[in-house]
């Protein structure tokens, strides 16, 4: 069993693969992670990104995928799932050992596993499409502040930039600390500071003037438009996970 | 702004509009190609009330004044509540507001009845109007339109909102007579026929003109109230497949009655809303829409009602045994679609990965079937078959012993038969 760390990038894990078929490995394990050498285990190998290599073992996959094939392998990569780059891993392998295209065959483990990662993350993409709440600041930007389980932003870009197309906005990932920025024109991925707004005080003044109006506005009509007699707490939980009320407007 | 006075129309004339449950976004072909705001090609639930409804549209009414007086709405000419009306442009402001915080896809406006049909329907028409021209909006709109509105109004109607409505109210003719005896099916017929019509011939139009304006690109829908009057299933169910069939609707709702007013026509104050009932129609009406399901299939003169304690896919299975078991490595996916536990999409994901290898239970159960239910039904690739040979009412309550229902409190009765 050998053990391959790399940085946690797709054309690391690339690279990967192409280390696995270079060197004739059979029974790999890999890891996200710096690499650090260690005496305990011995067989642990290095995989050091390579554009060359990760771009050769891309074109093999193109062969043998359609482009959603591919495009779904790199969205469950992007999730960042733990541990679940062997079952990437495992999926590439399944394609270049076959010679016809595997994406559907769901009575494959690794074909499964992947659409189970893919429908998890699509979930959470979709969830932040409906979940996320702007806030209007002062300087004309609408703000959202997200803090998904998975790394979806990236997948983000083309749903929020279709629909507002007309106003600026930034999505911030907490968790990861990183967001991004439309600016009218183009996105971008953005880091903030926020040091210098801890005060709620401050955080108050940086929202325009009508701002609380819309917030009260749309709280108000949450609760006008419940009906008591159809009362079901198991169900409302089941659509709205806890976890993502501190940032949704109406259930603050 | 004047937010007081706002929140408290807003309050009023959103607590009038809940009880229309048809607020579904989806559907629409509108997409943000102007460098405006919002793209209605994809519905969204932005959030769920505490009852467990969906969230996408901010759903109210224009005025809850009505001339008219039926017996089950909140809004009745003779009901003691507060009313309020909103201006156009509020409602606009309302709607790009929220839309632009990410709260909804669009608006969902419907109206009481003050003055006439085409008085109320105009006013509709110019919020939608204003949101398009002047607001740049390409966000949802559905708009309800009112009995009795002129096909001029319907046809300003159908370029400006993505999807168009008129309530039917009642599953049949008998039971609006009863508890709205001012309305008039035919008044909510004609309009709908209109639409129809010209929902066609603008697709047609549309096929020679790229460049052809939408029309009403989410089609019409309606709804009717279910448990207010005695239909049965089958009047009810009869009644959505006619007029999916006659008029092209893309959507029937079903909604449990919530008893609101004491009135001697309607079921006593205390009866609770039919939500197991209201369920199960539309899981019939899935199977009708989406499964292949003749309408009679799932109910008819032997079988008038839906079965409360189970689904109606699995109703129908086993009253036809002898259809099963099939084996899901052969059998056409028109008839695996029919299998209770088995969904759209498992049923696609089988008959792909089917041509790889023959599936087993367990791999059955990864691509997501509920074999709770379908192991009754089918064969795959192990040996062992669980149906043995067990009668359709031994399998019924077999999966009824084993289920978790949220309804299970619901079905005591039937499980004390075990």
């Amino acid at each position: 069993m050998y053990t391959l760390v790399y940085d946690g990038t797709f054309e690391g894990l690339l690279t990967a693969v192409f280390e696995i078929y270079d060197r004739k490995l059979f029974h790999v394990k890999l890891i996200k992670g710096e690499w650090r050498s260690s005496a305990m285990f011995e067989e642990v190998l290095q995989v050091i990104t390579d554009e060359r290599r990760a771009t050769r073992v891309l074109k093999g996959l193109r062969k043998k995928l359609s482009a959603a094939g591919i495009q779904r392998l790199y969205i469950a990569h992007m999730a960042e799932m733990d541990n679940e780059e062997n079952a990437i891993v495992g999926f590439i392998r399944y394609v270049f050992d076959t010679d016809v295209n595997i994406e559907e065959d769901y009575g494959n483990k690794y074909v499964m596993r992947l659409s189970e990662i893919l429908k998890m993350v699509r979930r959470e993409k979709h969830r932040m499409e409906a979940f996320i709440r702007f806030r209007k600041l002062k300087d004309g930007i609408y703000y959202a502040a997200v803090e998904p389980d998975f790394n979806v932003l990236p997948l983000l870009i083309r749903h929020f930039k279709n629909r507002y197309t007309d106003q600026k906005w930034i999505i911030y990932d907490i968790k990861r600390r990183y967001g991004i920025h439309y600016d009218l024109h183009d996105t971008q991925y953005i880091t903030l500071d926020f040091s210098e707004v801890n005060k709620s005080s401050e955080v108050e003044n940086i929202f325009t003037d009508d701002e609380q109006v819309y917030q009260q506005l749309w709280k108000s009509y949450f609760t006008n438009v419940n009906i008591v007699a159809r009362k079901n707490t198991k169900l409302h939980l089941r659509h709205i996970p806890k976890r993502y009320w501190r940032h949704l407007t109406e259930k603050i | 702004m004047n937010a007081e006075r706002i929140t408290e129309k807003l309050n009023i004339l959103a607590d009038a509009a809940k009880y229309d449950v048809s607020c579904a976004s989806s559907g629409s072909k509108r997409k943000n190609e102007n460098k405006g705001l919002g793209n209605a090609s994809n519905g969204i639930c932005h959030s769920y009330t505490e009852d467990g409804r969906c969230v996408s549209l901010l759903k109210i009414l224009l005025t809850n004044h009505c001339i008219f007086d039926c017996a089950y709405c909140v809004s009745r000419k003779n009901n003691d509540i507060k009313r309020a009306a909103f201006t156009v442009q509020e409602v606009v402001d309302l709607t790009i507001n929220f839309y632009r915080r990410n709260y909804i896809e669009g608006l969902f406006l419907s109206s009481g009845i003050f003055k006439d049909a085409d008085y109320t329907m105009e006013r509709l028409v110019r919020v939608a109007k204003k949101l398009r021209t002047e607001g740049n909006f390409n966000g949802y709109i559905h708009l309800k339109s009112i009995p009795g509105a002129s096909d001029e109004l319907m046809r300003e109607a159908g370029l400006y909102a993505d999807r168009l409505s008129i309530n039917l109210e009642m599953p049949t003719e008998a039971g609006l007579k009863l508890l709205a005896p001012e309305k008039n099916r035919q008044d909510m017929i004609n309009p709908m026929n209109f639409l129809k019509n010209e929902i066609i011939l603008r697709t047609e139009e549309k096929k020679f003109f790229k460049k052809a304006p939408l029309f009403a690109p989410a089609g019409q829908s309606t709804q009717v109230i279910i448990g207010a009057t005695p239909e049965s299933d089958q009047q009810v169910l009869q009644s959505a497949s006619y007029f999916y069939k006659n008029f092209n609707l893309k959507r029937v709702y079903y909604s449990g009655y919530v008893p609101v007013l004491a009135d001697k026509r309607l079921p006593a104050l205390n009866t609770s809303v039919p939500m197991v009932r209201e369920n199960r129609l539309y899981q019939a009406d899935w199977l009708m829409r989406f499964y292949g399901f003749h309408v009679n299939e799932i109910v008819n003169t032997q079988n008038p009602l839906l079965d409360l304690d189970i689904d109606p896919k699995l109703s129908w299975a086993i009253r036809n045994m002898q259809a099963f078991p099939i084996d899901i490595n052969k059998a056409d996916v028109q008839m695996i679609l029919r299998v209770p536990g088995i969904g759209l999409l498992s049923a696609q994901k089988i008959v792909s990965a089917r041509k790889f290898a023959k599936l087993s239970w367990e791999q059955l159960k990864k691509i997501g079937v509920a074999l709770n239910r379908a192991r009754y039904f089918i064969i795959c690739k192990s040996n062992e078959f669980e149906r043995r040979d067990l009668t359709g009412n031994n399998i019924k309550q077999f999966i009824l012993a084993e289920s978790q229902s949220k309804y299970i409190k619901n079905t005591q009765t039937q499980l004390n038969l075990f």
